[in-house]
């Protein structure tokens, strides 16, 4: 078999199979290494290197700010990107791919939960070193991270319950207000809400209590959404989200306390890279548990089928409405980390550009996948900065790209795929010889 | 004392009588029919039991547990297993995850379980599933575990319906057509099926029939409904030889 595919194959798909296969058995600690080396590398001899090519300074992201904006320096900064990121990537992942597989499999079979950290902290040592760069990556890498957090949390609505829901930036902005509310009137003199009750340097620490009441204040609003609108199945849902986004947003225009249309300043800056990775992780694995479960894949029930949902012991409303506010709870979150990411938060930020935003990301990633989503988040968002300098052939290129995956893939590029932690970080074996 | 006591039971939808003044009483450990030509209220009947649609009049009640009014989720955690005529399966979802969801209420650990992956959770959710499994491999389809319903032939399908139900561990279990659309083979499988069910759960089972052969070989009693009251009730012998079940469904002429 594997001859004769191989004979009738083009030499270019030929060789694409073999680099392929080089790496087929590559362990995700062997890539998370390679990553590694290839961002410590950067930091050592990237400047020079950026000077050596020609160029102004670092590609802060894999180029493609530069490559649009400077056609001319193409050349030199697909070399900078292969010499910095690919090759060494790709030889430490290939060369480490014994011992990797090795130390996984035995990381797993000593503690499951410890294998799960080391990953964690390999990938954070990665962001920590690759943001140590620029701010610019810095910022980027932070509002991706939220944004990871927003779509997955929406997809448990959108996808995994199957209704269409467009309140998740009326949620983001209730998060991110009671946040901000919450730190800037304890926490820092400010001219609005007057001196500070509290000594700020206990505010890191007071800092996710103030997330929390942002996201159980998005869970209340949901709830306030979720009574009239699942009486019924179809479209109401939508209508109503939609509506609630709207007069969330006009609330808080018309709210003079938190600063109105002007928005709100001086939100102290706690939310840091490790802050905000630690909440990204909770996120995931706090949703992803809760869909994997029999409580979870109730919704998909209801989805499918909500008679026979009904007819099987499931408490449908009650499984809605929880999973509304549970979805509607980390959204909150995610807007009070973006608040104190920005540091300045107005209303017209969660306004209809952010929901096409975040349904983009949903749709585009996979309906009813917590990996889907990642892959989505991550995708349009780095998307979203690198053509940036398109400008306004930005907002051509991204509808553009995700009506061909509508067109290709309708449910999405990763969709109805359990993410499954396990799977990921297990040792890989060489084809054929699991059998 | 009967198992299930259903009194004086009417239904309208808007101003059609539907079901009217409809009596039942099943006894536990009793298999009975309720047959009638098309559109005489058979599956009505299912669904105002089940709660799916509330009765206009009449009670409906479980052991001393009054049934009307209650949510079809609290009925069939009460012990009111059914299954569909028209198969409603999880299109997205594969068998096993079918007779594991059926045993929701059985789920104790609670929203702090589901988000925190507690192993209260993890030891439910292996009991769930050495359960369906067991039940999978009582129906038949064990080694369709992990297969989406989707690619099932439709035989299967109404297997992991009826797994199903049983996952719930009804006192009751409802089945309406559970032969539709079979071929004879399939046919005498599922009536294989029912019986060894019947037997090992000591279950009562109530179903809906097409199939005369099926509901005459397998009742204890049987009822015929005609435009939704009773015309008849007895056992298969009765049944069959009862000039205005005959009327009903070959017409006037058949007798004489």
């Amino acid at each position: 078999m594997e001859v004769t595919t191989s004979e009738l194959s083009t030499p270019e798909t030929g060789l694409k199979s073999k680099i392929l296969e080089l790496f087929s058995s590559v362990p995700i600690l062997g890539w998370l290494f390679g990553i590694l080396i290839a961002v410590i590398l950067e930091q050592i001899v990237g400047t020079p290197l950026a000077w050596a090519l020609g160029l102004p300074k670092i590609p802060a992201l894999f180029g493609f700010l530069i490559m649009l904006k400077k056609p001319m320096l193409v050349p030199s900064t697909m070399l900078y990107v292969l010499l910095i990121f690919l090759l060494p990537i790709g030889i430490v992942a290939r060369l480490t791919l014994a011992p990797a597989n090795r130390l996984a499999e035995r990381m797993i079979n000593f503690s499951m939960q410890g294998s799960v950290l080391v990953h964690l902290v390999l990938l954070y040592a990665i962001f920590h070193i690759w943001t140590g760069v620029s701010d610019y990556r810095l910022l980027t890498l932070k509002f991706t991270l939220i944004a990871i957090m927003v779509t997955v949390s929406l997809n448990v609505i959108n996808g995994y319950m199957g209704e269409f829901s467009c309140s998740h930036p009326g949620f983001m902005a209730l998060g991110a207000y009671t946040a901000s509310v919450f730190s800037v009137s304890l926490f820092v003199n400010d001219s609005m809400f007057g001196q500070a009750l509290m000594p700020s340097f206990l505010g890191p620490f007071l800092f996710p209590i103030g997330l929390i009441l942002g996201g159980c204040v998005a869970a209340l609003g949901a709830l306030i959404v979720a009574i009239p609108s699942f009486r019924t199945r179809g479209d109401y849902l939508a209508i109503i989200s939609l509506a609630f986004m709207f007069i969330v947003k006009s609330l808080i225009e018309n709210l003079e306390f938190v600063g109105g249309p002007r928005g709100l300043s001086s939100q102290p800056d706690w939310a840091n890279l490790p802050t905000v990775f630690a909440w990204t992780v909770v996120c995931i694995w706090v949703i992803n548990n809760f869909v994997r479960s029999t409580i979870g894949k109730a919704l998909n029930a209801i989805r499918d089928e909500e008679t026979a949902a009904n007819a099987m012991t499931v408490n449908t409303k009650r499984t809605k409405v929880v999973a509304y506010m549970f979805a509607a709870f980390w959204a909150g979150v995610a807007g009070g980390l973006f608040a104190h990411v920005l540091g300045y938060v107005n209303p017209a930020t969660f306004g209809i550009q952010k929901l096409a935003e975040v349904l983009a990301m949903v749709y585009f990633g996979g309906l009813n996948s917590v990996y889907g989503s990642i892959v989505g988040a991550m995708s349009l968002s780095l998307l979203g900065e690198a053509l940036r300098p398109l400008e306004l052939f930005k907002w051509i290129a991204i509808p553009l790209l995700l009506i061909l995956v509508m067109i290709y893939r309708p449910t999405g590029l990763i969709a109805f795929k359990e993410f499954n932690v396990k799977k990921l970080i297990q040792p890989k074996k060489k084809k054929g010889k699991e059998v | 004392m009967s198992l299930l006591h259903v009194e004086k039971m009417t239904h309208y939808f808007g101003g059609l009588r539907a079901v009217h003044n409809y009596d039942l009483q099943i006894e536990p450990g009793q298999i009975r029919g309720l047959i009638g030509p098309n559109g005489a209220g058979k599956t009505t009947i299912f669904n105002l039991i089940t709660g799916i649609h509330q009765p206009t009049e009449g009670s409906v009640q479980l052991g001393s547990e009054n049934l009307v009014g209650l949510q079809p989720h609290q009925i069939a955690s009460a012990g009111l297993g059914r299954t569909f005529q028209n198969l409603l399966l999880w299109r997205h979802m594969n068998v096993l995850e079918h007779v594991i969801m059926s045993q929701y209420s059985k789920m104790t650990y609670g929203l702090a379980g589901a988000f925190f992956g507690t192993t209260k959770r993890k030891r439910q959710e292996a009991e769930a599933e050495e359960k369906a499994y067991g039940l999978l491999e009582l129906v038949g389809i064990g080694d369709l575990a992990t297969e989406n319903v989707l690619n099932l032939p439709y035989g299967a399908q109404r297997r992991v319906e009826m797994a199903r139900a049983l996952a719930m561990d009804p006192k009751i279990l409802f089945l309406d057509e559970p032969t539709a659309g079979m071929n004879p083979e399939e046919l005498i499988q599922m009536m294989a099926i029912i019986r060894t069910v019947h037997k090992k759960f000591g279950l009562a089972i109530f179903l809906i029939e097409h199939r005369l052969k099926v509901v005459m070989e397998l009742c204890e009693k049987i009822q015929t409904l005609v435009f939704g009251e009773v015309i008849a009730e007895g056992t298969p012998e009765e049944i069959q030889n009862n000039p205005k079940v005959i009327d009903a469904y070959l017409g006037k002429e058949a007798i004489d």
